[in-house]
């Protein structure tokens, strides 16, 4: 039905649909947890607060601090990591040209685990912008790791992707040595090993709209800035030299994709560690479902990442409850048979 | 319809000379092939062309302005390439990528217009892909996707067509196919087509004027008649052959001679 729709119909109609998937997710999630609140007084509360209304308070004002400064914060960080993940996998993926590619590829992950790592040894206690210092280590770590990659794969005013692939395969495989070494040692160092494995596994960690202040900001203009490079992907499916016959900068805009797709899982990385599967499985996903042309996958991606890190999340804080399982534990889980699944459904296979 | 002046052109990857002083113009509708055994520099100047690889030395203009001036979509508006081959890793449908052809005329935020999709729609009519469209491109044939790959460069509304040796993988039907396309919209509508060829006899066949390249130095340049002679070929191509006449078009025709007799006439 939606192959026959008319090209932009068909994006509303999809976009809405996610949209409004989202939205739902967004309240199923603040409905459940540690204590359950019933999902009309949550409606009633957000319409009170957003639009003005003045329904009755039915409900407890413990209720309504729970969902306002505990719950909703967490879960709206988990919709920007899920689409600031998903975005930059479907980013790396069409400009590596390479479906196993997700937003770790060149060496975020590695670079943001062992920044996280030296953070949380230094008995420093710094706050910028409401941020600790494993957030902001992650953070730079990342950037730092990606732009050593990035020049150690450049010869000769170019920077060939399989050179890219490489270098930020070796990198990664240091970092981690180092990271592995420091653990190995965490007793002399006054490491926590426990925090360190909650960051490689993934845990969403924001706790104030301070922290959601800086971050949805950066997540939201990357995902939009994405967008204007679908283009530069579509074109660049026929491989560098094609998309260089299609009037694409290869040089100048690769190394614009790269920076996106780094600054949008950086940001990720600092308030969730490493969560995986997200970034690799939701464009795969969305790209089975509806098709390769980077206009729809861009924006349906985020939506459909940012959904599905809010239920993975919400699985991860209550299937246990109260203990709380890494989400990246629940991505893993829900995603790899959901992605079996559309592999086996589907007829708009990948050519490898 | 634009010309191509190559002039004084040197150019070398990093590990050696590739072309040395390469002097052409071709002229506004002009259908020239480039011929030369493998690494006399065919491909190479088909890229310096098309402006994805800039001269060492030299200049190449369009139509009297300088590529080394114009942005990359400024050329990719006027300049349309179709190579050996394309992988397209994503499942892209016909449509689709012959829609590829209308991105150096898209802006960033907008989809094509109605008549971007006409011009796709005339491209895939051209070519005769029209019942293709809906259709996977990676599980077309190999020449089905040459013809979906020029489809896209038509798509671009170019006004030189260069030609990377397209039909090196294809079927005899395919390639005469491809050829006689190119050919009528070189006579029909002046698109001028510079393109690399392999097969020697094609290139006879199809293409009104020819330029030899030995190791980066144009070697030859006129006529087929004037350039495919048994000497040259074999002194270039360092191969045994005899030239007639095409007995229809009275172009050359090469004739292979075996080094070794074969005798097959099962007479042993």
């Amino acid at each position: 039905m939606l192959i026959k729709l008319r090209r932009r119909n068909r994006l509303v109609l999809v976009l809405l649909l996610l949209g409004g998937g989202l939205v739902v997710a967004l309240f199923l999630a603040n409905a459940f947890g540690a204590v359950n609140v019933p999902l009309p007084d949550i409606l009633k509360m957000a319409l009170n607060r957003l639009a003005g209304f003045d329904f009755p308070s039915t409900w407890r004002a413990v209720d309504e601090t729970i969902i306002f400064q505990i719950r909703l914060p967490r879960v709206i960080s988990g919709a920007l990591v899920g689409a600031a993940l998903a975005t930059a996998g479907v980013l790396f993926q069409g400009l590596l040209r390479n479906p196993m590619a997700d937003p770790y590829i060149i060496g975020t992950s590695a670079g943001a685990a062992l920044g996280a790592t030296v953070a949380m040894m230094l008995p420093v206690n710094l706050v910028f912008l409401g941020f600790g210092l494993v957030p902001m280590a992650a953070f730079g770590g990342a950037l730092v790791t990606v732009i050593l990659v990035y020049n150690l794969a450049r010869v000769g005013g170019k920077t060939p992707i399989i050179s890219m692939l490489l270098a930020g395969f070796v990198v990664s495989s240091l970092l981690a040595a180092v990271m592995m070494f420091l653990m190995s040692i965490s007793g002399r160092l006054n490491l926590n090993i426990h925090s360190v494995y909650s960051f490689l596994m993934g845990n969403i960690s924001v706790t104030s709209w301070g922290q959601l202040a800086v971050i949805a900001p950066l997540v939201i203009g990357g995902i939009i800035g994405a967008r204007f490079f679908a283009f530069h992907l579509n074109a660049f499916s026929l491989g560098e030299e094609g998309a260089a016959y299609l009037g694409i900068e290869v040089e100048k805009d690769k190394i614009r994709i790269l920076a996106l797709g780094s600054l949008l899982t950086a940001a990720a990385v600092s308030i969730s560690g490493l969560v995986g599967f997200v970034g690799l499985v939701v464009p795969h996903a969305v790209r089975l479902s509806l098709g390769p042309d980077h206009r729809l996958l861009l924006p349906a991606s985020a939506l459909a990442g940012g959904g599905f890190l809010i239920i993975a999340d919400l699985v991860a804080r209550i299937i246990l409850a109260p203990v709380e399982i890494p989400v990246g534990v629940i991505t893993a889980i829900i995603g790899a048979p959901f992605f079996l699944y559309l592999l086996r459904r589907t007829r708009r296979e990948y050519a490898f | 319809m634009v010309s191509l002046q190559v002039r004084q052109v040197y150019f070398s990857y990093l590990n050696g000379l590739v072309l040395h002083n390469i002097n052409l113009f071709i002229k506004a509708g002009e259908m020239v092939g480039l011929i030369g055994p493998n690494g006399s520099g065919k491909t190479t100047l088909i890229k310096l062309a098309s402006g994805v690889l800039k001269p060492k030395r030299g200049e190449i203009r369009l139509d009297g302005s300088s590529l080394s001036q114009l942005s990359r979509k400024s050329i990719a508006r006027s300049v349309a390439v179709v190579p050996q081959q394309f992988h397209i890793p994503f499942a892209f449908t016909v449509n689709e990528v012959v829609t590829l052809g209308r991105i150096p005329f898209l802006k960033a935020f907008a989809g094509e217009s109605k008549a971007d999709s006409q011009l796709v729609a005339n491209a895939l009519e051209l070519v005769g892909i029209t019942e293709l469209r809906e259709r996977r491109f990676d599980e077309l044939s190999g020449g089905e996707r040459q013809k979906v790959i020029l489809a896209m460069a038509l798509a671009q509304q170019p006004k030189l067509l260069l030609l990377d040796e397209p039909i090196v993988h294809l079927d005899i039907a395919h390639q005469i196919e491809i050829l006689e396309l190119i050919r009528r919209l070189n006579v029909e509508r002046g698109l001028t087509v510079i393109g690399a060829m392999h097969d020697l006899n094609l290139a006879a066949l199809y293409f009104d004027r020819l330029v030899l390249l030995k190791e980066g130095r144009v070697s030859a340049d006129g006529t087929p008649a004037q350039v495919l002679t048994e000497t040259r070929i074999k002194e270039v191509f360092s191969a045994s052959v005899r030239v007639e006449p095409h007995q229809v078009t009275g172009v050359p025709h090469i004739i292979i001679m075996p080094k070794e007799n074969i005798d097959k006439s099962g007479s042993s």
